[in-house]
């Protein structure tokens, strides 16, 4: 296993893209990279907001590799993140209406409410995709802007706070919140959680036997058919699977960070959660090691922005030339596999 | 009012139904019509030509195109994975660009807006018009809009005829990228005579949620494309009038419908058969 070696080839290459990237923009690049680096590591306050930036885009990433290795091009995590925390502020809502917030183990059913959330949702586009033949992207897209409005919707109607001024819901109490390692710094037990799926990701993929099929299906669907396993029903799971990631992370967020939706609250880590994956090329634990880099930098082009004009836009050109970089450079042409072909043959 | 609300979006649109009936999703829409909205505005500025401002806009959106293509047709890389990288790279240059030039935020860019032709009708607006019904014709009369269709649909008998798979869906992208970057264009010289960072918020996919909502017909997209505008422009009219309406649920039905319409009727025969399918040549 070379992982350590994959692993490094990585880092350099982010570097290496990192700094053509602020050449690119004829920025100081000595200046630049110190403020980065400052931004995202030179305190606790630094290292806590890399591991606060990396929480989501890790969950979101890990989200992105159980739908793509099965083959199944899931562009829907903001939608399912963002839903996901719906079903979440909706259970929080009436946990501090049924004056039960104090209730031990109430984070635990909003993180898997919202889990569930997540995966209603990107069950229908994978329902979409393995039954009526609807490629993923285009169902995705339309229910990543139905999830929009109906965050819209929730918190300007029926999860309103109380007070019924903003459209928000209302703040939920601490002992709803994720729990913090230190009083100054948000990093909350949400970044913990996510290494861990990390892991258990890892194991579910490579050591039990779901997780080969899994990865057959996406490989090969046809001598997946060819050994008695439906690959749309493996792909429908590995979507719900998916979502219910993506949700998860929308949930995390929720209890992790802000404690209360607002329209706001979407800030692109669905989408974000692609290049992350991508990039990790779609091993949970190199995932890791691209959330953990981009979290770093998102924290660290932050502190860039404070003192030059240049700030986090930077880190999307970043992603972005790295991804073509590494799909041009190992050619990430394998066919994919087309939606269950029974479809024509049994109208249901 | 309605037809300048829809119009990025309907252009965006009609672009993108040729690219797709070509069998090729450009996801990058989004950062073609980024793009075209911040290289029209930073070629209007400096010049002081909207026009050229807008021949800047349709240049950046098809250079990103064919950035798109290079990858998708001619490596037979996935159109979803380089299309994402094209939103993310559209969506970094531009901001940075625009940080880094003008500050920020703060100073607040203007230039001179495009001129309307007749009463409140501008040229672009009558280009759109003129567009989708020429589009129409093309995709359905012509011997090319034909072999455009055939490489969507069947891109292997389309190579046996004598066609070039790649060129075909080179020239469908090449549209799509057209049509965006003109949107884009139009967004920041036509309508708000300025730019901010991500200005298109969300239209590009807008667009490619309308081509499937008109069924992949040019005038039936466009219709799509009229309606949301009309659902946005409602809202505004609503909220002012203090209506208490829930005007989300309103922006949501076209997708909701179109969703809809995806899980009764499902990919049915309208959709490209090819479409997001690399093709290999031989393979």
């Amino acid at each position: 296993m070379n992982g350590f070696l994959r692993f490094g080839l990585l880092l350099a290459g982010l570097i290496v893209v990192l700094l053509l990237t602020l050449a690119a923009f004829q920025l100081p690049i000595v200046d630049s990279v110190k403020l980065i680096f400052d931004g995202a590591f030179s305190d606790k306050f630094a290292w806590s907001r890399s591991a606060v930036k990396m929480t989501p885009l890790l969950l979101t990433g890990l989200g992105m590799v159980i739908a793509w290795r099965a083959g199944v091009y899931n562009i829907g995590g903001e939608g399912q993140f963002v839903v996901g925390a719906i079903f979440g502020a909706a259970v929080g809502k009436g946990l501090i209406g049924a004056n039960a917030a104090a209730i031990p183990g109430g984070s635990l059913l909003i993180l898997v409410v919202c889990a569930i959330g997540g995966a209603l949702w990107a069950w229908i586009a994978g329902w979409l995709y393995v039954r009526r033949g609807v490629e993923v992207v285009i169902s995705t897209i339309l229910l990543n802007f139905i999830a929009i409005q109906l965050l819209g919707f929730a918190v300007s109607g029926p999860l309103q706070e109380q007070k019924r001024q903003v459209p928000q819901t209302d703040l939920l109490p601490d002992s709803l919140m994720l729990a913090r390692f230190d009083r100054q710094t948000d990093v909350h037990l949400g970044t913990v959680l996510a290494l861990v799926m990390a892991v258990v990701l890892t194991i579910f993929l490579y050591r039990t036997v779901a997780g080969y099929r899994l990865r057959l299906v996406g490989d090969n669907p046809k001598v997946a058919r060819v050994n008695y396993i439906d690959p749309g029903r493996v792909q429908l799971s590995a979507m719900a699977l998916s979502g219910a990631m993506c949700g998860l992370a929308g949930g995390v967020e929720y209890l992790g960070l802000v404690g209360q939706l607002g329209t706001t609250f979407p800030q692109q880590w669905g989408f974000l959660g692609i290049p992350v994956a991508l990039l990790g090329g779609l091993n949970p634990m190199l995932t890791a090691g691209a959330a953990f880099f981009f979290g770093a930098l998102f924290a660290g082009t932050e502190n860039l922005a404070r003192f030059t004009p240049a700030g986090t836009t930077i880190v999307y050109v970043i992603q972005a030339t790295a991804v073509l970089a590494y799909v041009g450079l190992s050619g990430l042409k394998k066919a994919r596999p087309k939606p269950e072909e029974e479809t024509e043959s049994t109208p249901s | 009012m309605i037809l300048q609300y829809a119009t990025p979006v309907a252009l965006a649109a009609t672009g993108e139904t040729i690219g797709q009936k070509s069998g090729v999703i450009y996801i990058g829409l989004e950062g073609s019509m980024l793009a075209g909205a911040f290289f029209a505005m930073l070629a209007a500025q400096s010049t002081g030509s909207p026009w050229i401002g807008l021949v800047a806009g349709i240049a950046a959106g098809l250079l990103l195109a064919l950035l798109f293509g290079w990858f998708t047709i001619r490596r037979g890389i996935d159109q979803v994975v380089v299309g994402t990288a094209i939103n993310l790279l559209a969506l970094g240059v531009t901001g940075t660009i625009y940080r880094t030039q003008f500050g920020k935020s703060g100073t607040l860019l203007s230039v001179a807006k495009l001129p309307p032709v007749f009463g409140k009708i501008d040229a672009v607006e009558i280009l759109l018009l003129l567009s989708a019904i020429g589009l129409t014709w093309v995709l359905q009369k012509s011997a090319l809009g034909l072999a455009l269709r055939a490489t969507g649909e069947y891109p292997k008998a389309a190579e046996a005829a004598g066609f070039s798979v790649a060129r075909l869906r080179f020239i469908g992208v090449a549209c799509s990228g057209i049509f965006a970057g003109l949107a884009g264009a139009y967004l920041s010289l036509g309508i708000s005579g300025s730019f901010a960072e991500n200005m298109t918020a969300g239209r590009g996919f807008v667009a490619i949620a309308m081509v499937t909502f008109g069924r992949w017909k040019p005038m039936w997209v466009l219709a799509a494309a009229l309606l949301i505008g009309f659902a946005e422009s409602l809202q505004f009219t609503l909220q002012a009038a203090g209506v208490q309406a829930p005007y989300q649920l309103l922006i949501a039905l076209p997708y909701l419908v179109a969703l809809t319409v995806l899980v009764v009727v499902g990919r049915g025969t309208v959709a490209p058969a090819a479409l997001a399918e690399p093709y290999v040549k031989g393979d």
